[in-house]
């Protein structure tokens, strides 16, 4: 007679074989069950959060640094529906979490019961699949499946739901072997020779050609930006990033445009709109990088990398889709671009010569510049001095969202993938605190920030209580202007300076906060002292809000303007006059 | 027009709109069809008809047929994402003009008249295979067989007869000749 274990018992047997280390979760009568069990699973840990949205996020954090999937536990009804956000900006950004939820009995199913939701009716579009599992017989089968699933060909979320006599009944366990199947297997490749033969085709034959790169590079692993780094030097082509994108190539490289988009670079969007070969690999033409459709880089032959078929020609129609693992078909690019000319970078010089003179007179414009000032702290500046002072650390930023998280994403380079954790999909305030604390989890002994805005923050705020129970020493970076900062400046351009609701006129002193909690509170009020506060946060080896207050009115440039294609931007405070933004221009910001 | 200042495009050049009969392989499980048609509703498409049922009940697979209208972007994007549900084993679709395919759906008439009328009716229904399943000397059920827009003027022309009642199914469909999808 083979030993019977519970369902409680099997749940923690499956993540056991999964190689999982921390889950991230919250109690409740339903999952009581697997929380009786915790105990007897040492290679386990728990890491309590004090919102299940924050549990979703940590677990998020925690997968996009590491490239493990995030486990997130929680009760039934609230437990589930309070996951509901982090599961939905996973599943916008491509984030593998397994989700395992308690349910109420199964004979109160339907019932109304006490702490009952119809959790898989209410995950159903925001996870890649869920179950309901009603038999202790299918449960061992379904939690691999989901790990299965949420890792293979374009990651995302999946939730389990359990419900707790499930959890109590008996059944066998058989040990699962994981077979060999690495993420993003072969499975998912679609691609051909003749693709790859048709692609380098384009590529000689390109006198204006550019990189778009996305978040798909990140997900394909660290040996995916390898590959593209020596793809990107052995043609010489430029290269410019999506949001999600960065940290896939260096950022401080001759050859990387910066980011595009609705606040990329100057030289980045006008390379995108004048180029006549445009690859994007791993990207989803989002409409924040696409502006007004019609106009969207009218001249150029299109290429899309990408292992998600429904990702092709969903926004822009495309000459040349390779569907495949991007690791996998960068490889097969650079063995054939070796193999047929060798010294390609070269010999192609002359062709795209006058490509880069053109990007050398976009680039002049600086368009990343900014006014700064000697009395009030610019938010750009701020973000310049943490990237100056914290750049040789190996460092791992995550952020809210707002313009502080553009201004991030402008002014902090990055040269490794999986540093840079951002809700670029969803826009999700209060992601980066929870993402901050499930990065720490996967890297106890490197610096983990969160650039944030007041407001944001203290949207999961509490989680402070979290990094301060674990030791977590996170440094949350607050751009305090006391405003939402991007809502004011829709407002300012769209809406006749109507700032209606955008400004909080309570907030918490931070600093006391932070002592609250039992943290660290420091507080930056000018310029000159900024450095040696920053110094004084990254020496401190407890978790720390910095309250940075910068200026209150400043706007984030250079921005792609209403109703104008990718070659018409915004460049800054004195651009903008001329610039203004007109009638049915304001439909497009 | 308003001044719009959402904080998306607007929309462009809509494409042209097609009735498109969808054929989706599933497993018969719970929950399959609403992740099926939530892939519609999500989009905000309606779906004109439905039809659903298991066809192979050893490997536990269902059919579903779908009729929906869209441009043809929209119904390759809907065919993209069905494929990638998990329970999804094939997904076909065509156009409601395609030759190579029959559809048919199928109607049940009540009606509630006296016998010159009802035989005026059943005489009427010739065409499209009539089975007489319930008679009575006030009423009678007929079963027909036929194209949508056939029962669409059924469904009208026979109130004259005293049409009192219609329940009809969605479309299924089946390639001609020795084709097997």
């Amino acid at each position: 007679m083979p030993k019977l274990f519970t369902g409680a018992e099997i749940v923690f047997k499956c993540l056991e074989d999964q190689d999982v280390e921390y889950i991230f979760g919250y109690p409740g009568g339903a999952v009581l069950p697997i929380y009786d069990e915790l105990k007897n699973f040492q290679s386990i840990k728990h890491i309590l959060v004090r919102h299940e949205q924050g549990a979703g996020h940590a677990a998020e954090g925690y997968a996009r640094s590491s490239g493990k999937p995030g486990v997130v536990l929680v009760t039934s009804g609230p437990g589930a529906t309070n996951a509901v956000t982090a599961l939905t900006d996973a599943y916008m950004d491509s984030v593998p979490l397994v989700c395992i939820s308690g349910q109420v009995p199964t004979h109160l199913i339907g019932t109304d019961a006490f702490q009952e939701c119809d959790t898989t009716g209410i995950t159903r579009p925001c996870t890649k699949h869920n179950w309901l599992v009603k038999d202790i017989k299918d449960l061992q089968k379904v939690i691999h499946k989901a790990f299965e699933v949420a890792t293979t060909g374009r990651p995302g979320p999946v939730l389990v739901d359990i419900p707790k006599d499930i959890q109590f009944q008996k059944t066998k366990y058989t040990s699962f072997k994981k077979i060999n199947k690495k993420l993003n297997g072969n499975s998912h490749n679609y691609f051909n020779q003749k693709d790859i033969n048709q692609l380098i085709d384009l590529m000689k034959k390109s006198k204006r050609p550019i990189f778009y790169t996305g978040g798909g590079v990140i997900n394909s692993g660290p040996k995916a930006s390898e590959l593209l780094r020596d793809l990107v030097r052995s043609t010489g082509f430029p290269i410019t990033s999506t949001l999600q994108g960065l940290g896939c190539f260096p950022g401080d490289d001759d050859q990387f445009l910066g980011m595009l988009g609705m606040h990329g670079t100057y030289e980045a969007n006008n390379a995108m709109h004048d180029c006549d070969l445009m690859i994007n690999i791993g990207a989803r033409f989002d409409d924040r990088i696409t502006g007004k459709i019609d106009e969207f880089s009218p001249k150029s032959k299109k290429v899309h990398i990408d292992i998600d078929p429904s990702s092709i020609n969903k926004n822009v129609k495309v000459d040349l889709p390779i569907v495949g693992d991007v690791k996998q078909v960068i490889n097969s690019i650079i063995k054939n671009i070796k193999k047929t000319k060798p010294n390609f970078a070269n010999s192609n010089k002359q062709n795209i010569s006058k490509w880069w003179l053109q990007i050398d007179k976009w680039r002049q414009k600086k368009s990343l510049n900014y006014i700064n000032s000697d009395t009030s702290i610019k938010p750009q500046y701020a973000v310049q001095r943490l990237y100056e002072l914290t750049k040789g650390k190996d460092t791992y930023i995550t952020t809210e969202v707002g313009q502080h998280q553009m201004w991030a994403a402008q002014h902090y380079k990055f040269d490794k993938p999986n540093r840079w954790m951002t809700s670029g999909g969803l826009g999700t305030m209060g992601y980066g605190l929870p993402a901050a604390v499930g990065v720490q989890v996967a890297h106890p002994n490197k610096l983990v920030i969160d650039i944030a805005g007041e407001a944001s923050v203290l949207m999961t705020m509490q989680e402070m209580s979290t990094a301060v129970q674990y030791s977590l020493p996170i440094k949350i970076f607050i751009l305090n202007n006391e405003y939402m900062g991007m809502v004011r400046q829709w407002q300012e351009l769209l809406h006749d300076k109507n700032y209606s609701e955008s400004y909080t006129a309570a907030l918490p002193d931070f600093v006391k906060l932070a002592e609250a909690y039992g943290c660290v509170g420091i507080r930056a009020k000018t310029p000159d002292e900024l450095d040696d506060k920053i110094i004084e946060m990254l020496n401190t080896d407890r978790p720390v809000i910095f309250d940075c207050l910068v200026d209150k009115q400043e706007n984030c440039f250079p921005m792609i303007p209403s109703g104008k294609p990718h070659n018409q931007m915004i460049l800054g405070p004195e651009d903008e006059k001329d610039n203004k933004i007109t009638g049915k221009g304001k439909a497009l910001v | 027009m308003p001044k719009s200042k959402s904080a998306y495009s607007v929309a462009g050049k809509k494409g042209k709109l097609d009735t498109h009969i969808i054929v989706v392989w599933v497993d018969n499980e719970a929950g399959v069809l609403a992740r099926v048609v939530g892939l519609f509703s999500g989009r905000g498409y309606n779906i004109e008809s439905l039809a659903v049922a298991e066809v192979d009940s050893k490997l536990n697979i269902s059919r579903v047929t779908i009729v929906t209208t869209g441009s043809p972007e929209v119904i390759d994007q809907i065919k993209l994402q069905l494929k990638k549900l998990v329970p999804v084993h094939k997904v076909a679709s065509f156009k409601r003009e395609d030759k190579k395919v029959i559809f048919k759906e199928m109607a049940l008439f009540k009606f509630v008249s006296n016998s010159k009328k009802m035989k005026l009716a059943v005489k009427a229904c010739k065409k499209f295979n009539p089975v007489l399943l319930d008679e009575t000397n006030k009423s009678c059920v007929v079963q027909v067989t036929a194209l949508r827009r056939e029962i669409d003027k059924m469904a009208v022309n026979f109130k004259k007869y005293g049409l009192k009642s219609i329940s009809r199914t969605g479309a299924v469909a089946m390639t001609r000749g020795s084709d097997v999808l």
